[in-house]
């Protein structure tokens, strides 16, 4: 029901989205979109010895995806960007508490994260193409 | 029940669809101008074909051929009659109205379209009636002019001169009622003005041969194409209307079987009109439970479709207006409008509105409709759209309207 799906926590994030904005000098920033939808999210990265020293996020679109963005970002902020690999969908469907999103609204809440990871495997790409390809294989995607 | 142009209390017990709950609430549906639903007439013609003559037509003698052929051919009768086509031979089934202009671009671009020609479209376009000519000017180096749309949604009637200025232009594709604004051009304007210059017009009738009548010798536009599934009838079908002057000097679009009149080993003489164009064997169940949603269409009247169409675009958009943050986007006098209805509610994206008018049992369309270049006109990238048909209610707007305001509380608007 929508007034479960629309609780606090998601228009609280919405409204007041964490870590929004742009990061000059980010090592990586990387952008997708929901063709459905029309959402749209931008992930900027700032990696130190692999760890994920800051995380910002720019957007647009609805509710579910730009909340589920914000708390990603806060999920991921001073963690290893190697265990980005390891996020999966449950993990975001708890997070944002909606275990039982609807498959037309599913590809909302998990836009942020198929940007993480395609940053994320973007970077060691760059870096050390031959690890790449073992990180992308290990990283659950959906 | 309202009292005005149709009797929906009747045509509601038609559509058994319409005895769904969702959410356990009763169905709601305001998403026609995706696609509308369908009548027990229609279900059961297709049930019947199925069920007591299904064969192949055209080709085969026996019985049931014939009879296949004869239900086949008489839609195409009821589509020449529905649209007032001088002869059948210009009626052509496609699968749907995206088909029937890839037809037109593809046969008639290829030896009507060179480099440096212009065709000319609209900002309101669906990507149906955009992506077809952008494709085939890659492939002949044309280029694509566009008649812009003004705030109210409306097209600006200077740039579609311009356009005709321009002596390159070779085409007019255009719509007749916008998908998205609802917007009814003036076709007739358009087509007089084009034919001066002896430029010819295609209609994209995907919104306006469902919902008002049409007359394509009054409209005289030369190409005209609509979608079956739209007007009550089933998916997989379209309809391609060309004047029969400039379709006896086209080329197929797809060969193979039943659009041949001889094959040899290295040369084919193509079939008459309008079979030189359905190749293969077509979808014919469709088509036989298309005729039956023309019937269902011609006993209403289409005056009277319209008529209905006003009345509930009129009081959905006066309660609209008076809802806190709402926008309504295209023309706002219900007389120059489709029964479409596009709006934002506050901040709140049209997926989430969409969502949450679904708890109520209401199905609304969420998006940019098809239509991003419009979108990119109004600087957005969703609107959310409601847009009726025959069988909806004053009631069902009301429901409507309650659930709008839930969002909005719930939203904080």
């Amino acid at each position: 029901m929508s007034e479960d799906i629309y609780r606090e926590i998601i228009l609280d994030h919405y409204r007041n989205p964490r870590n929004k904005g742009s990061l000059p000098n980010a090592d990586i920033s990387i952008h997708d979109s929901n063709p459905l939808c029309g959402d749209e999210i931008d992930i900027h990265l700032k990696v130190e010895e692999d760890m994920i020293k800051d995380i910002k996020f720019e957007g647009r679109g609805c509710a579910i995806s730009q909340a589920s963005a914000s708390m990603l970002t806060e999920q991921v902020l001073n963690k290893p960007l190697n265990a980005v690999k390891d996020i999966a969908k449950e993990d975001i469907l708890e997070n944002i508490g909606l275990m039982n999103l609807g498959p037309a609204r599913i590809k909302c809440a998990l836009l942020s994260l198929k940007v993480l990871k395609l940053g994320m495997v973007k970077y060691y790409a760059d870096r050390d193409p031959g690890s790449a390809k073992k990180i992308q294989d290990e990283s659950k995607l959906y | 029940m309202q009292k005005g142009a149709l009797n929906v209390h009747r045509i509601r017990k038609d559509f058994p669809i319409l005895g769904r709950k969702i959410r356990d609430k009763p169905l709601v549906y305001f998403d026609n101008a995706a696609t509308t639903q369908k009548p027990l007439s229609v279900i059961d013609a297709i049930r019947d074909y199925y069920m007591n003559y299904n064969s192949n037509i055209h080709r085969a003698v026996h019985q049931m051929a014939e009879e296949a052929t004869h239900a086949y051919e008489t839609t195409r009768q009821k589509v020449a009659r529905f649209i007032n086509s001088r002869t059948t031979d210009e009626i052509i089934f496609t699968r749907n109205a995206t088909e029937a202009i890839n037809l037109v671009s593809h046969s008639w671009g290829q030896d009507n379209i060179r480099r440096d020609d212009r065709i000319v479209i609209t900002e309101l376009e669906h990507h149906s009636n955009i992506v077809p000519w952008q494709v085939l000017c890659n492939q002949t180096r044309a280029s694509l002019d566009y008649i812009e749309v003004d705030d109210g949604g409306c097209l600006d009637m200077d740039s579609y001169e311009k356009t005709l200025r321009n002596r390159k232009t070779r085409l007019i594709s255009i719509s007749e009622v916008s998908n998205v604004l609802g917007t009814i051009v003036p076709i007739r304007e358009i087509v007089k003005k084009a034919h001066a210059k002896d430029i010819p017009v295609l209609v994209d009738a995907a919104q306006s041969v469902p919902h008002m009548p049409v007359d394509v010798q009054v409209t005289d536009c030369d190409f005209m194409v609509f979608s079956a599934h739209k007007m009550l009838g089933p998916t997989g079908v379209g309809i391609l209307y060309v004047k029969k002057e400039i379709l006896e000097e086209l080329q197929p679009f797809i060969s193979g079987g039943d659009m041949i009149k001889e094959v040899h080993k290295y040369e084919t003489i193509y079939n008459d009109l309008p079979y030189k164009f359905e190749a293969g064997t077509p979808n014919i169940a469709d088509v036989i439970g298309f005729g039956a949603a023309m019937d269902y269409l011609n006993r209403l009247g289409m005056d009277k479709v319209r008529d209905h169409e006003i009345e509930l675009t009129k009081y959905a958009m006066d309660a609209m207006k008076d809802i806190r943050g709402m926008t309504l986007y295209g023309p706002l006098d219900a007389k120059n409008k489709g029964g479409v209805i596009s709006f934002n509610l506050g901040d709140i994206h049209p997926h989430d509105l969409a969502t949450i008018l679904n708890d109520h049992g209401i199905a609304i369309r969420s998006g940019h409709h098809c239509a991003q270049v419009l979108m990119e006109k109004f600087d957005l990238s969703a609107m959310s759209r409601a847009s009726f048909y025959i069988y909806n209610t004053i009631e069902e707007v009301d429901k409507f309207i309650n659930a709008l305001n839930d969002a909005r509380r719930l939203f904080g608007i």
